[in-house]
């Protein structure tokens, strides 16, 4: 019984790996995609191309250009000298956004009334330019602290400090990294199982393989394990990376953040063998793995949180496995999570598992085409 | 002359004729062309945002007085918080570690008599620091709602608040800063991705593999009608499903669309090429359909999704990164979608990316054409 698992889980492998671009696939695009990915995928502003347009032009003003100049993130392109420059620059995305400083700015600010400081952004990606808006207020409001200190003006009567817990500087790569682990998790082990039955049908040793004596479980077992074990295997890899290349930092519990793997594993090789096994073609095969996969991975809470959908959408989340695995990495990496804060994202993953393996199970029998 | 030209159109006739065939024995490729854009549109476009509203947040005052609950009112009435008091700290932060809120604003006992003195009295703001980006949202709205207290008391007070420079700030394009906006052009630039490879992903790679190709080219089509006929059968299939996602973009989600319809219309045609072009590329090299099909799941979702500019901003990305994100065809059409939506014909932008775009299109279906023929040898 065990031998003729065995040979099954071997021929399995080799079905996999004999193929040498087959071979390539599995094992050089997720590593070059995660280090590719890993810069690619944070919402820090690193350059924000600007135009200045400076009417007032004086030694007060150039103070406060000083403090974009010299703001690593701001990065000036063009000065402007007439407003009709605007729209063209804007318009063509070679700026971001336009700081205009009137021609009474100076004058105002001495004679001690509030002096507008305009800024004109380019909305298309509303997110990029609500974080360039921080980043712009976060400088005009240190600039207001030196300007008050300076002329004796009377602080406010309360300040905001704030703090950030497990992230201290808001890096939002320490974010992604983590999900991208799950996410390239999930693509490897659709790789290995969505087409797996549906080539066998294809084929036609599918139906030879039915009539062996083995039973549909073993035959289930025997796709099932290579996706797992390559899984667990190019899981361990990327975890590397994320703490060695990218320094994540990873508080908690391995053996939690393993469990987390193995059940993660369990329910995308379950969904994808499910997939598989209802295709009778490969091109079915293969639509059914991005009808499956792009959903999983867009409302995941990878990119957009979840708590932003309507709650229609929040609940079809719940079959996601990932969503439940992005949770346990990121609480596991660093606010240093364990067990005990985990087990409500451990079942739900171990259930869809079930589900859909016993779903695979029955289908390889009883699946007419 | 005309003879040979007229067989040649039959022989393209006819082609097209048994792609369509074949396209209706396996509906899956329907399925990708008008089911996918579909689904995978009404889905995200309602589900997806970013920005955030109700951000659950405790509140905690540690001597609760006129002032306190002054200040904490105005958190309160603010739709971007759905705050609740919470009795102690030690509470709070039990509350923050496991998840059920995302802030806390703590205000301590000696707040109502800072107030009153010279220096002023802080305000604590705790975030949970994990998802940065809903962090800083949460800062720079708590920040708001602090910035609108202090004018107010000043008011009622009879004072003028001493703001030296006030920013004032008018976003371009999208004046309501609604995400979906962005957002959904830019899913139907990912979605048009995935479809147009995923239609011709396996296609060439079935031929050679069933041995099908072999008994075509001993009739006398050559290669390039071949090629012609899978490019002519899978573009008709794939502009269906365009226009679905630009009907649904337009319709369904209420995308202001500012630029010319057929501007978009041309240029979706000319990215179709392009994916398609893409997926013959991987057909033809992979050679069987199990490694062609491997190769579209790891090639075409995740780049598009991550290295296109749809969400994040390709200029803040180290230049290698950079260089890699021209050889993703989204990253063309993300730009050009997002400026015809939500900008308008703005030629300095469209031309640059529908250059590129074409040359990508010509570069994987010289690609294909080559390697197709190489292997007749």
């Amino acid at each position: 019984m065990l031998i003729r698992l065995l040979a099954l889980i071997r021929k399995e492998f080799l079905a996999l790996l004999k193929d040498p671009k087959s071979r390539m696939v599995l094992i050089v695009p997720p590593l070059i995609q995660l280090l590719v990915f890993g810069y690619a995928a944070t919402f820090d502003l690193k350059q924000i191309p600007y135009a200045l347009y400076n009417e007032d032009n004086s030694a007060i003003s150039r103070e406060l250009v000083a403090a974009f100049d010299g703001a690593p993130a701001f990065h000036r392109v063009r000065t402007l000298q007439a407003e009709s420059e605007i729209t063209p620059l804007l318009d063509s995305r070679k700026i971001l956004l336009v700081v205009h400083i009137g021609q009474h700015f100076s004058a105002d600010l001495l004679s001690g009334r509030s002096a507008p400081l305009q800024v004109i952004i380019d909305g298309r990606n509303s997110n990029t330019a609500m974080i360039a808006l921080n980043y712009v207020s976060d400088i005009v409001q240190t600039y207001n602290t030196k300007w008050s200190a300076a002329h004796g003006l009377s602080a406010p009567p309360a300040r905001l400090e704030s703090r950030a817990w497990f992230n201290p500087n808001l890096e939002s790569s320490w974010f992604f990294i983590p999900g991208i682990v799950g996410m390239l998790t999930l693509v490897t082990t659709m790789l290995v199982t969505a087409l797996t039955v549906a080539r066998e049908r294809e084929q036609g040793t599918f139906d030879q393989l039915l009539v062996t004596p083995f039973q549909p479980a073993e035959i289930l077992l025997g796709k099932a394990l290579p996706g797992f074990i390559i899984g667990i295997l190019q899981g361990t890899l990327i975890l590397l990376i994320a703490t060695l290349w990218f320094h994540v930092p990873l508080l908690g519990s391995l053996p939690a953040l393993y469990t987390g793997l193995a059940l993660f594993l369990l329910s995308s090789v379950g969904a994808g063998l499910l997939i598989s096994s209802l295709a009778v073609t490969q091109q079915q095969g293969l639509l059914g793995a991005f009808l499956f996969m792009v959903p999983a991975v867009i409302l995941s809470g990878f990119s957009t949180p979840i708590a932003n959908m309507p709650q229609l959408v929040q609940t079809i989340t719940l079959i996601d496995p990932l969503r439940y695995f992005l949770v346990i990495l990121r609480k596991v990496f660093l606010e240093g999570a364990g067990f005990d804060v985990l087990l409500n994202q451990l079942w739900p993953m171990a259930l869809i598992g079930l589900v859909t393996l016993s779903l695979a199970n029955w289908l390889f029998r009883n699946r007419m085409y | 002359m005309n003879n040979i030209r007229g067989g040649a159109r039959m022989r393209l006739t006819a082609l097209v004729r048994k792609e369509f065939l074949q396209i209706r024995r396996d509906p899956s490729s329907i399925a990708i062309a008008f089911l996918m854009p579909f689904f995978l549109l009404v889905l995200f476009g309602f589900g997806v945002s970013l920005d955030a509203d109700h951000l659950p947040v405790a509140l905690v005052a540690e001597s609760p007085s006129l002032d306190t609950a002054d200040f904490l009112a105005s958190l309160e009435g603010s739709h971007y918080f759905a705050a609740h008091y919470a009795r102690t700290m030690h509470e709070a932060e039990q509350d923050l570690r496991s998840g059920k809120i995302n802030a806390i604003v703590h205000l301590r006992a000696n707040f109502a008599a800072g107030l009153r003195q010279n220096d002023g009295t802080p305000i604590q703001l705790i975030v949970n620091g994990v998802d940065a980006n809903t962090a800083r949202l949460t800062q720079g709205y708590v920040q708001g709602v602090w910035a609108n207290w202090l004018a107010r008391r000043a008011q009622s007070r009879g004072q003028e608040l001493q703001m030296p420079v006030q920013l004032v700030q008018r976003v371009w394009y999208n004046s309501e800063v609604k995400s979906r906006n962005f957002l959904v052009p830019g899913l139907v630039a990912i979605i048009m991705t995935l479809i147009g490879t995923l239609l011709t992903a396996l296609v060439m790679a079935r031929e050679w593999e069933r041995g099908t190709m072999e008994a075509l080219l001993v009739t006398p089509v050559t290669m390039t009608e071949i090629l012609l006929g899978k490019i002519i059968a899978y573009f008709t299939l794939g502009t269906g499903g365009m226009l679905l996602s630009v009907g649904l973009a337009v319709w369904l989600f209420d995308v202001p669309l500012r630029g010319s319809f057929w501007l978009l219309l041309a240029c979706s045609s000319l990215f179709l090429l392009a994916a398609l072009g893409m997926g013959l590329t991987i057909s033809t090299l992979a050679r069987n359909q199990f490694v062609a099909g491997q190769v579209a799941i790891i090639g075409t979702f995740l780049p598009a999704f991550l290295l296109s500019g749809f969400i994040f901003d390709i200029d803040s990305m180290p230049s290698v990164v950079q260089f890699i994100t021209h050889f993703i065809v989204a990253r063309y059409f993300v730009s050009i979608v997002q400026t015809l939506f939500m900008a308008g014909n703005v030629w300095s932008v469209v031309l640059p990316n529908v250059l590129a775009l074409a040359l990508l299109a010509a570069l994987f279906m010289g690609i294909t054409w080559k390697k197709s023929r190489k292997r007749l040898e």
